[in-house]
Order: C-alpha cells, then structure tokens, then sequence
C-alpha cells in the first residue's frame, strides 16, 4: 500500500532527473566531435605576461599572407605561463591530435627531450633545398640536429648571457666603474659593498630554486658551473658527471648570496613572476645592483614596450661573468676567462599535426630576411643568420648587440641530450635547498648526484676528475 | 506443525520492502550513474593503470610505455621527499582540519546559537564569504597578508613587534591557517544545523537539573553530535588532504619542499619532472591515506551510529 502511494512520486523524480542529465550530457558530446578545419594553422608560442613582440610579428606575417594565400586561417596559440608550465602545457597538447599546434616555437634545451618522445617530425626533406637554411650558424644548425643524424626544428636566434650593472647603485655605492669582476669573490665584494652603502637596494640578483624554471638553471647555475673545473656533461664519454667540487662551489655561492642578504629576500626569489618585478620596477627604480641575466632583457625597455625606458642605456652597464677564481675557462671555445651559455629558440612541427605542409609554407614566410631582421631587432635577439647580420638596420641596432654577439663566439651549450631538462629540474632543486640554508651544498650535490644517477642509469654518470 | 498461521517473521517482511520498489528507487540514480560511467570510467581505469607503468612526459622514456608493476610504489617509499611530503600532508590535515577548522566551526555554530539575529547573519555572510571565495583569490590575498610588506607585518611593526616573511619562516602553518580561514564555514555550517536538530527541552530539563554551560555540552551537546561530528571529519579530512591551488598560489610547496604536501609532490613529479605514471602512483596512495582516515572515523563512531 505504502509502495503504490508512493511510485506516482518516484516516478515523477526520476523522470526530472533523467531529463536533466540528459541536456547537461548533450552539448558535451557535441563539443567532443567537432573536427579541426583543415585550412587552419595553429601556431603556439609562450606569451612572457604582457608582452606583445611575438603576436606583433605574427599578425605581421599573417596579413602578408593574406594576400597571397586567402584559403589559409592561422590561428593564434598564446600559452600564457610560466616557463616550465609552458614546456608542460605544450607537451600535453602535443601528444593529442585533437589539440596539437602544427607549428610550436620551442626552446632548443627541451627540443631533443620532445624528439625522443616522439612528438616531433623530422623536416630534412623541407629544409634541403630551403635557400635561408645555409644561411644559419652551424652551431644553430647542431642545435637542432638530434642524435640520429635528422633536422628537427628551425632555429631562430641565439642568446648569450652576462652580469648587466645599475651605474647609479654603483655610484652610491662608490665603486669604480667602468666595473668588471675577475672572479666570484670580486663578484661578492661588490655585492657587499653595495649591502653596505646602500642598505634598501638589492645588491645582486642570480635567479635560483624551482619556481623559475630553466632561467635558474641557466642564467643561475651553469653560469657558476661552467667556470669551475666541474662540468655538467661530459662530451667525450656522453655521460653526466656527478660528485664534482665544482657542483658543490657554484651551490655554495649561491647559499652565500641568499643567506647573507646579497640576493633578493626568498620570498621575492621564489616567486615565479620576479622576473617581471626586475624589469619593471627594480631595475628601472635604480633597487638592483647587479642581475645575472640574458642578452634580450632590454626588449623591456624599448620603444613601445609596455615599461619604456629609453635610458636604460647607458644607466645599465654590462660586464662578462668571470671565472671562479679568474682562471681561463677550460669549457668554453677560445682562449677567455669569462663564462657565457648560448641558448636559443626554434619553430618545430608537432608529429600528429596533418598539416604541415601548410605550418610549413607559413614559415617560410616568417623566415623572410625582412620578417626575421624586424623580429630579431624587435625583441633583442642575437641573430644566427649570414643574411640578417648583414643588414645595416641590424648593426649596432642596440648598444649592447655586438657586446652579446662576440661572446657568442665563446659561448658555451648545454649538453644537447634528451635527459637535459629533467637532469636540469634536478639543479632548480638543489639550488631551491641550499637558497634557505637549512641544507648544505654538500649534502644538496649529494641528493642531486643520487638523482641523477637513478634518472638516467649509473651506467650514464661519471665521476669528477676534479 | 499443520497450522503455522505465524507470519515469517513480521517484522523482517515490513522492513524489507518489495524487490519492484527497491528497483523503482534506485531509477533516479540510473542518469548520474551513467553520466560517471561514460566520463569519469575510462580516466579513472586508465589513471590506475597509468600507476603500473613508467609513463613520461618527455624524454626517452615518453615513446615507449611499458608496464613496471610496483616500481612506482617501490621508488616513492624509498625517497625521503615522498616522506617529507606524507609528514606535511599529515601535519596540515591535523593543523587545518581536525583542530583548526573543527573547533574553530563548532565554537562560531555554538556562539551563533546563542546570539542574536542580526549578529547572525553578520557573521554567517562573513564566514561563508571566505568559502565561496574562489580558491586563487583566497591564495592571492593570503599572500598579500603574509608577504614581508604585507599587512600583517604592517600591523606588528606599527605595535613594535619584529617583522618576518610568513611564507618562508613558518610555511607549513601560513597555509594551513589560511586553510582553516576558508574552511570553517563548511564546518559551522553543518554543526549549525546538526544544533538545531538538538530539541530546546533537553537543555532546558538539564538546565533544571543544575547543569552549568560546561556540562551541558559535555554530557548532551557532544553525544547528540557525536555523527555530525564523525561525518564532518570525514567530509574536511578528505577536502584538506587534496587541498592544491591554495597551497599552490601561496608558497607553490617551498620554500625547498617546506609546505610541499603529497598533491604538490605529485604535481611537481608529473608535470614538473613528466613523470606521469609516477606521479599517478602518488595519486593513488594519496586515495589509500583517504580512505584509511575515513575507515578510522568509521571505527570511533559507536556500533549503533553505524547504522
């Protein structure tokens, strides 16, 4: 009796129910069908916070080819993220065919990682008879080459890094300019020095821990690194060295800066954003002494970018990153006593995309002398073209490119193998573990050496000679 | 032995209803339950099986996928950060959940009851501000209270105190507090309801019999939320375990892995280092502690609650 008075109710529920679940459930499977155009390009590139060069240049280059190719739509990709979410974010939507980019601007460090995952299609076959490919670097051309002898990408540009100098901290600080450091410990005087004349004002800034990514690595720890006796990789055997004084001398510096007072307070430093905070505020306000940092940073200041300054130059001033102890550096190519990495970007063709063929033509219009020279003077590259190099807008187009492009010359790589940005997030940590203090830098190599060697096998490491 | 005219068990045959209404009930459940299995069965499957192999992101190991048992499980047990990353996990439950948000929801439900109206309703639309917050804006504005030149520095130095940075001196706790701030408001919402299902004559009677406001809540409050209270524990024991963005927005697990709890060490091992089938195993044993607390929440509860 119970039941039948109450079935009618139930009924009535479950049928609301029912058809509620239904219209949430419809539009889903709608969404789930649609099929990419077939004419549509889809370029993805990191957008750095507010900047705008890379849209501006590819906006350039798709009214040029509107003209010439009408059928073709290029859809913008902008990945708004930091770093290392942007390689990520980018591997994620390159390992689904519904959501890969055809055409997607890689850093040359995390290319050879994404070519032995497979996403990436080997492009000889377009690059052999593409005029502009001789043009490049040979090293540019390396950097793009993997393991098994295959093209890979098309590199754009290169960078090169050193210490950039605020001359009005230095002034107040009372030291001697021009200035130019011949090893850490000058390097930590100064640092000193400007802590103590100038006590509101960050002395020096060497970015480092997780949260910023490869430039710790990099602009950070391998510009340490590679002036030491120790190496990162070793080229002759190919495999990665562990247990090096000098691994555990360039932690040590960076625990002096951070724990002395001479680096950015922990809570500045490890926020992912800092970078922005220097070129908009610190740097410009005269509140950083020095920054150890790339050579396209003034592409904040130009004409047009969203912090101008226009007397950037000469208010920074630039020296080269010596050596630990002033020795000559035993990595680099020529006879120097100074340390710079060379980087470097590249456009590279997702292997699930189908359509590059078309990516491809879209690039051969990006790469056209006149794009590639406005791109590289827009956003401060180093450029690794014979053609664009020699065009009279390029030289000296700001003050400090010849100073950036002749240590090109000297400049080291980093190892060119797949493991790289893994063994590279395992730096990021034990940079992250001595910046508190709490760990020393003997026992942040020790846990960066066990890592490593469980990463990529104990029979791919190596002891340190020295 | 001719004549059993006793009904077989009565009571059994009333509770137990017919088998066709038993069915008849569960209908409404059918969409959702269809729902789940086309969207959320396949990921949950895949994600298990994701556990067994050594799936990566990038590198080498991401063109080829092979199974490799309990390896995962193995590696995690045998790494310190794993370790690390349980103690926080747990400290930051017990810290934000179980004392903070609990006590901290029972006593405002208690205060409300005895207050009045308006008072009430001031401080409900308060509270559950801070919960309906979206949890990136709870996190940013966390931060701008306890960054160095944040307010609450402002604050001590204006009285005198020594300033430090909340976020790199005492991590763990920084979020754990801004946790409690964003949770209480489930907490007292459901141990408001749960006193008001508590009838007035039972105080009164007690009040009569001499019992004073401690012992009243001791000897009667308590026990008559004793389910609410085991409920509501579950329920934030789950919510805190898995709390991410929060803890994300304010110290992304560091300074060096001081606030990192297991959903960032997992975070940080898939997406940081690509080690997607590791980070899945984490996933999975993050469920395990999940369950084990609910299971022994199930246990405190008395026999006869269970029901």
């Amino acid at each position: 009796m119970a039941g039948r008075r109450r079935s009618p109710g139930l009924s009535r529920r479950s049928l609301i129910r029912a058809v509620g679940g239904t219209l949430v459930a419809v539009p889903w499977l709608a969404a789930c069908g649609s099929a990419p155009d077939p004419n549509t390009v889809r370029i993805q590139y990191q957008q750095f916070g507010s900047g705008t060069v890379m849209r501006d240049y590819l906006l350039r280059v798709v009214q040029q080819l509107s003209s010439q190719r009408p059928d073709i739509t290029i859809e913008l990709v902008p990945l708004v993220a930091a770093e290392a979410d942007y390689f990520t974010k980018n591997e994620l939507m390159m390992s689904s065919p519904n959501v890969t980019p055809d055409l997607v601007y890689e850093d040359t460090f995390i290319l050879k990682s994404d070519v032995a995952a497979g996403y990436l299609r080997p492009i000889d076959e377009l690059v052999r008879d593409w005029p502009v490919w001789d043009e490049l670097t040979a090293p540019s051309q390396r950097a793009v080459t993997y393991t098994d002898g295959k093209v890979y990408a098309v590199p754009t540009h290169t960078d090169t890094r050193a210490l950039w100098y605020h001359t009005g901290v230095f002034e107040a600080a009372g030291i001697e300019q021009p200035w130019q450091p011949g090893s850490w410990e000058d390097l930590l005087a100064a640092a000193r020095q400007i802590k103590e004349r100038v006590p509101d004002v960050v002395p020096l800034n060497i970015f480092s821990g997780e949260p910023q990514g490869e430039k710790a690595s990099m602009q950070g720890f391998e510009m340490l690194l590679y002036g030491t006796q120790t190496t990162l990789f070793d080229e002759a055997s190919q495999k990665w060295v562990v247990g090096g004084q000098g691994f555990v001398d360039a932690l040590q510096l960076i625990q002096t800066v951070y724990t002395e007072g001479l680096a950015p307070s922990l809570g500045d430093a490890l926020n992912p954003n800092i970078g922005d905070t220097i070129y908009n505020s610190w740097l410009p306000e005269g509140r950083l002494g020095i920054n150890l940092d790339g050579s396209w940073i003034s592409q904040n200041w130009g004409a047009g970018a969203a912090g101008e300054w226009p007397e950037w130059w000469p208010t920074l001033q630039l020296a080269t990153m010596p050596t630990q102890h002033g020795e000559p550096n035993p990595w680099a190519p020529g006879e120097v006593d100074f340390v710079t990495l060379a980087g470097g970007w590249s456009w590279a063709f997702p292997a699930l995309s189908t359509k590059t063929d078309l990516a491809w033509e879209v690039l051969q219009q990006m790469m056209t002398t006149e794009n590639a020279l406005s791109m590289a003077l827009a956003d401060n590259q180093v450029t690794i073209r014979a053609d664009v190099r020699a065009e009279p807008d390029y030289q000296g187009y700001s003050p400090t490119i010849d100073f950036f492009t002749d240590l090109g010359e000297n400049a080291i790589y980093r190892p060119a193998v797949a493991a790289y940005p893994e063994v590279s997030a395992r730096i990021q940590a034990a940079m992250g573990q001595v910046m508190t203090g709490g760990t020393t830098p003997e026992e942040a190599a020790a846990t960066y050496d066990a890592a490593v060697t469980d990463l990529v096998g104990p029979d791919q490491v190596v002891e340190a000679t020295a | 032995m001719t004549t059993t005219t006793a009904p077989p068990s009565s009571a059994a045959a009333e509770r137990r209803p017919p088998r066709s209404r038993t069915v008849a009930r569960g209908l409404p459940l059918v969409p959702a339950v269809v729902l789940l299995l086309v969207f959320m069965a396949g990921p949950v499957v895949y994600s298990v099986y994701l556990a067994f192999t050594n799936e990566a992101l990038r590198g080498e190991g991401a063109a080829v996928t092979s199974l490799v048992g309990l390896d995962n499980f193995a590696t995690a047990l045998a790494d310190p950060a794993f370790w690390n990353s349980v103690l926080l996990t747990l400290v930051f439950t017990l810290i934000s959940a179980v004392i903070g948000q609990n006590l901290l929801g029972m006593a405002l439900a208690l205060l409300m009851r005895q207050s009045t109206k308006v008072v009430r309703a001031i401080t409900g639309a308060v509270v559950i501000a801070a919960w309906i917050l979206p949890e990136v804006v709870a996190g940013y504005l966390w931060v701008t209270f306890l960054a160095e030149d944040g307010s609450l520095n402002a604050l001590l130095t204006g009285i005198g105190l020594p300033a430090q940075d909340w976020l790199v001196s005492v991590p763990i706790w920084a979020v754990a507090f801004a946790n409690i701030w964003r949770g209480t408001a489930f907490t007292m919402l459901i141990y408001t309801a749960a006193l008001a299902g508590i009838s007035p004559e039972i105080r009164e009677s007690a009040e009569m019999d001499g019992a004073g406001p401690v012992r009243r809540f001791t000897t009667i409050t308590l026990p008559l939320l004793r389910q609410s209270i085991a409920t509501n524990l579950m329920l934030i024991t789950l919510q805190t375990l898995s709390v991410f963005g929060l803890i994300w927005i304010m110290t992304a697990g560091g300074p060096a892995d001081a606030s990192q709890t297991l959903p960032l060490y997992m975070y940080e091992q898939a997406f940081s280092y690509g080690q997607l089938g590791y980070g899945t195993a984490i996933a999975l044993m993050l469920l395990l502690i999940g369950a084990l607390a609910s299971l022994a929440y199930l246990r405190l509860l008395p026999k006869e609650d269970k029901q």
